[in-house]
């Protein structure tokens, strides 16, 4: 089992300009060790940091898109997996942090914790690439090969449920409707036409 | 002696998107618009197809399109519709994006308005969007095809949601 922190902070240093789009609490421990406008938060709908993500790697080809998923978040938009896989959009790489709970919401376990295997769903549904981790040094020692690798690239990520220092939720922000105008700010220097 | 109504054209339905500069439409297959509009779309050079496994994807993908500066649809049944209300009142409603929706109504009798459809499922579509704030406008016959263009143009002006109610079967 790895940290989730740990794990982000790998990502993080071999981000490389790419957009993350980050859900629930991944979203406010991702702000936490990598603060940046071409983050995105997704929430308000549960599950949906994946199709975001398949629309920005639709509209934004050339740039590379990683999405830091639930695992609970994606058993509730599963079929994403399939839309993803059938658009093959080959910069989008999507990690789900598995940690076996529905962390914000008091900790319950997801159904079938600790026997659904996601890289297996992910692998049949069509992605290029899909692995799973449960060990810190492989995933480093791999991670650049992911993010280069043509996607969609899958990988869950094994953590420890409440892994991480205490978070202090702003809904507020996490709300905004000018936050997505800031996103959308950030984005416009990278559209080509 | 009854007279069957016409529907609108799918070549009007797509020529009006492109007007709207749309180049991406979100769809799954819906019996009101497949024949006329979403097969001839899947064969259009100008607009790209996103196959959808579930209505609710398309909401997002869209919105994400538009911080790309790309106009999209999402093209799908009332029951996607009503399936996809959590995202469309988050996305579309609170964090106001421009979700633009073509919306099959199946069941919908061609000579009634919806609120006088015998199908609940048809009846409740416009109070349900005008308790949810969006806008909404009814493409029953081919003379309604023009409202499509600046209901677009609208919501993405204003960055908000739209849903365009198809209320008779798409003529190919």
């Amino acid at each position: 089992m790895m940290q989730r922190m740990a794990c982000f902070e790998k990502i993080a240093a071999c981000r490389d300009g790419a957009i993350v789009v980050a859900t629930y609490t991944a979203a406010f421990e991702w702000h936490r060790v990598d603060p940046n406008p071409l983050n995105f938060v997704s929430v308000g709908a549960m599950g949906q940091a994946s199709s975001h993500a398949l629309g920005l790697a639709i509209g934004l080809p050339d740039q590379k898109i990683i999405v830091l998923d639930g695992d609970g978040s994606l058993l509730m938009n599963l079929s994403a997996l399939t839309t993803i896989a059938n658009a093959a959009p080959e910069n989008l790489v999507h990690f789900v942090v598995e940690n076996g709970t529905y962390e914000a919401n008091g900790g319950h376990p997801i159904p079938a914790q600790g026997r659904a295997d996601f890289a297996g769903m992910a692998a049949a549904a069509g992605y290029a690439e899909a692995h799973s981790y449960e060990g810190l040094n492989q995933f480093a020692a791999d991670l650049p090969d992911l993010l280069s690798a043509p996607g969609p690239v899958f990988a869950a990520l094994k953590v420890e449920s409440g892994d991480a220092p205490p978070l202090n939720y702003d809904y507020e922000w996490l709300h905004s409707a000018n936050r997505r105008r800031e996103f959308k700010d950030a984005v416009r220097p990278l559209l080509k036409d | 002696m009854t007279t069957a109504l016409a529907g609108p054209s799918g070549a009007g339905i797509i020529d009006a998107l492109k007007q709207a500069r749309v180049s991406h439409v979100a769809a799954l297959p819906d019996i009101t618009t497949s024949a006329g509009l979403l097969w001839p779309l899947s064969s259009d050079d100008e607009l790209h197809l996103i196959r959808l496994s579930k209505e609710d994807e398309g909401v997002s993908i869209c919105a994400a399109l538009s911080y790309c500066d790309r106009r999209a649809v999402v093209l799908m049944q009332q029951t996607g519709l009503m399936d996809s209300l959590n995202n469309i009142r988050a996305v579309g409603c609170e964090y106001q994006q421009p979700i633009c929706m073509i919306v099959g109504l199946l069941g919908k009798e061609p000579d009634r308005s919806p609120t006088d459809s015998a199908s609940l499922g048809v009846r409740i579509v416009e109070p349900v969007l005008d308790a949810m704030e969006i806008d909404h406008i009814l493409i029953e016959g081919p003379e309604d095809v023009a409202k499509l263009p600046p209901a677009i143009d609208f919501a993405y002006l204003r960055s908000r949601p739209m849903v365009a109610l198809i209320g008779r079967r798409v003529e190919t």
